[in-house]
């Protein structure tokens, strides 16, 4: 089922939590809603479940307009942080509740919702725990047992709120690849939101990154780590250094260096410099590099992070070093950035 | 080196013996005389206050023997104060959970404009004296109002007779439900019904299947005190009732009645059945709470 939203906004008591928001999720994909908490990312995935009403702007399922329909009749999985699971009823009659409450002209015999249970819990690796209670089971089996329930009603599009946010990180990655093969096997359009970059990045095939109501970037992995297209999403994914330089003449300066870096489609004046902490490259003389001098390392799993203090310890800047590096304090290396971006200092203040 | 050895032993030596026989004092206990002190006035307290006169109603009462108990719980009147009692507690509480439920699921589960007030104005039969309670009633429905007499020319009476000890039971014990819910389906919040309406689940059946569940074992504990204290009224009742013999005396009024004869036995008869519900109603509470304690609060997440 295609997901469309069309310029959706939505006010909460004047605070607005989306503002002008679109996006086309194809059907079959799995996507994930990736910012900091009070980006909007639970309130857009509220939105598509019909949780809540835009304030503006409509929501398509396929080519029916679904902006104000009522939850019951969107038929959307929705899985909660906290799992939601009845606690009075056993884990087959949690999987089984959403057909129990069908009307009676389609709602299932018993035997066939019973059946139906089992082979969910087949499905989501927990055969043999149909009559325990919620509270007789783990963190990442109670939340596979609330995704079993909302499979269980052949969702035309499943939802899912920071499913792993209150497990482990142990449990995390685990489920993290079992919802990939859940998602292979069964294809449901699926939208998840999440504020961990590396669970987004691993588990999704397009990546939507928001802030402050917006929609910053969409794209894979490759393109948003990669190919960042602002300050916020370089900065929120992965690693970032940052360095305030001049533009000037479609060259880079900092302070009274040029730094060999081009950078023609720029307007001349103030700029920020952003590059990855590994992607550099170390070079020996510096006609055209930043230099600068070691003022603190650290050893950081496989490398070295080294703190520089450039241009006479106005600005630092960390880059990455092979461990055998021989880097010292007070050395002074040099390196030239090899994928970098810089962004008018305007729209890096805003 | 040696003799080293054995001195320090012999100065070690008693010191260890003597914390040995010391036995170790908790930090948080109090010494043997202030245990006692305190100890001796919480008993005392307890029992002059709680023991005794629950002691006394049953002595009082069998004081002639049990066959003149039973003829004075025998006694026409009595027995129509009691089937008053049930048949005003039979209306008053239903209704009273039905009103509670109502208003705990509004203000837990919605947001909405003057629910601080609401949640005061539930709160309201605390802090009103009973007398004035039924005061309001009379009020209301007195020969002098604009009500009571309109009523009575279609036939309804509803000060002096069973409507009226209704309404003041309903007034006064208000608040139990509700406020045994409110705190409770606050702490559950509103995440269970969400899942069951993605499900596919109507308002009606969510609130069957899904809300209702969660809340029993409190809404139970609610119904509970709501009914003791419903039997047990006295101050709202006695200013609505009239006072009338067999027709609209409750328990509590009967036993006043009784007493003010200096007919002791039977209005201490009468009474040990309201204490008798008073026990029943503490066993069954103690047992909600030490059973299902964390439904009854809430802060059980599952």
């Amino acid at each position: 089922m295609d997901v469309s939203i069309r310029h959706v906004c939505k006010d909460f008591e004047r605070f607005p939590a989306l503002k002008d928001v679109s996006l086309d999720i194809r059907s079959g994909e799995l996507i994930a809603l990736l910012g900091p908490s009070g980006s909007g990312k639970t309130t857009l995935l509220r939105l598509i479940a019909g949780l809540e009403p835009p304030t503006r702007g409509a929501i398509f399922f396929g080519d029916e307009d679904a902006s104000f329909k009522s939850v019951q009749e969107r038929n959307v999985g929705f899985v909660f942080q906290h799992y939601a699971l009845f606690r009075h009823m056993t884990v087959a009659e949690n999987i089984g509740f959403g057909l129990k409450v069908r009307p009676s002209s389609s709602r299932p015999a018993k035997s066939e919702i019973r059946r139906r249970a089992h082979e969910l819990l087949d499905l989501v690796q927990l055969s043999g725990l149909a009559d325990r209670y919620p509270n007789q089971l783990s963190g990442g089996q109670r939340q596979r047992v609330a995704l079993a329930r909302a499979l269980a009603i052949e969702p035309r599009v499943l939802l899912l709120d920071e499913p792993f946010g209150a497990l482990d990180a142990q449990v995390r990655r685990e489920l993290r690849r079992w919802l990939r093969e859940i998602h292979d096997a069964t294809n449901h359009t699926t939208v998840f939101v999440t504020h961990d970059q590396e669970e987004a990045l691993e588990l999704a095939d397009r990546v939507v990154v928001m802030s402050q109501g917006r929609i910053e970037q969409v794209g894979g992995a490759d393109d948003v780590y990669d190919r960042p297209n602002s300050p916020f999403v370089y900065g929120f994914i992965g690693d970032s250094s940052v360095l305030p330089v001049k533009v000037d003449d479609g060259q880079l300066w900092l302070h009274d260096r040029t730094i060999g870096l081009a950078a023609p489609e720029l307007p001349s004046g103030q700029a920020t410099l952003y590059f990855r902490p590994h992607e550099i490259e170390l070079l020996d003389g510096c006609s055209g590099c930043i230099s600068g001098v070691v003022a603190a390392s650290r050893r950081v799993g496989g490398s070295r992070r080294v703190e520089l203090e450039v241009g006479g310890a106005r600005d630092r800047v960390e880059i990455e070093l092979p461990t055998d590096h021989p880097a010292t304090q007070k050395s002074r290396i040099a390196f030239r950035p090899l994928r970098w971006r810089a962004f008018p200092a305007v729209s890096a203040a805003a | 080196m040696a003799l080293d050895i054995v001195r320090e032993e012999t100065v070690l030596g008693p010191a260890r013996l003597s914390t040995a026989k010391r036995p170790f004092k908790r930090p948080t206990t109090e010494g043997p005389v202030a245990k006692a002190v305190l100890m001796t006035l919480a008993l005392g307290f307890l029992g002059f206050f709680l023991v005794l006169p629950l002691a006394a109603v049953f002595i009082e009462a069998f004081r002639k023997g049990l066959g003149e108990f039973m003829l004075a719980l025998g006694d026409p009147d009595t027995i129509s104060a009691i089937k008053l009692t049930l048949t005003v507690a039979a209306i008053a509480v239903p209704l009273n959970l039905v009103f509670g439920v109502a208003a705990a699921w509004a203000i837990a589960k919605f947001e909405f404009k003057g629910k601080t007030f609401l949640i005061t104005l539930i709160d309201l039969p605390f802090s009103v004296s009973p007398v004035i309670s039924g005061l309001i009633y009379v009020l209301l429905f007195g020969a002098n109002s604009m009500l009571g007499p309109w009523l009575k020319s279609h036939g309804i009476e509803v000060l002096f007779a069973v409507p009226g000890i209704v309404l003041a039971t309903i007034f006064v014990t208000f608040p139990f439900v509700a406020r045994e819910l409110i705190p409770l389906m606050q702490d559950q919040g509103t995440g269970d019904e969400e899942a069951a309406i993605s499900l596919g689940a109507s308002g009606w059946q969510t609130f069957w299947y899904v809300t209702l569940p969660n809340i029993k074992w409190g809404l139970l504990y609610g119904v509970l005190l709501c009914n003791a204290r419903a039997m047990g009224e006295f101050g709202a009742v006695s200013v609505v009732s009239g006072h009338i013999r067999g027709l609209t005396n409750t328990m509590p009024l009967q036993v006043e009645i009784l007493y003010n004869e200096y007919n002791f036995v039977a209005a201490f008869a009468v009474s040990t059945l309201l204490a008798g519900l008073a026990l029943v109603t503490l066993v069954l509470k103690s047992f909600l709470e030490y059973r299902y304690g964390d439904e009854i609060a809430g802060s059980a997440k599952h």
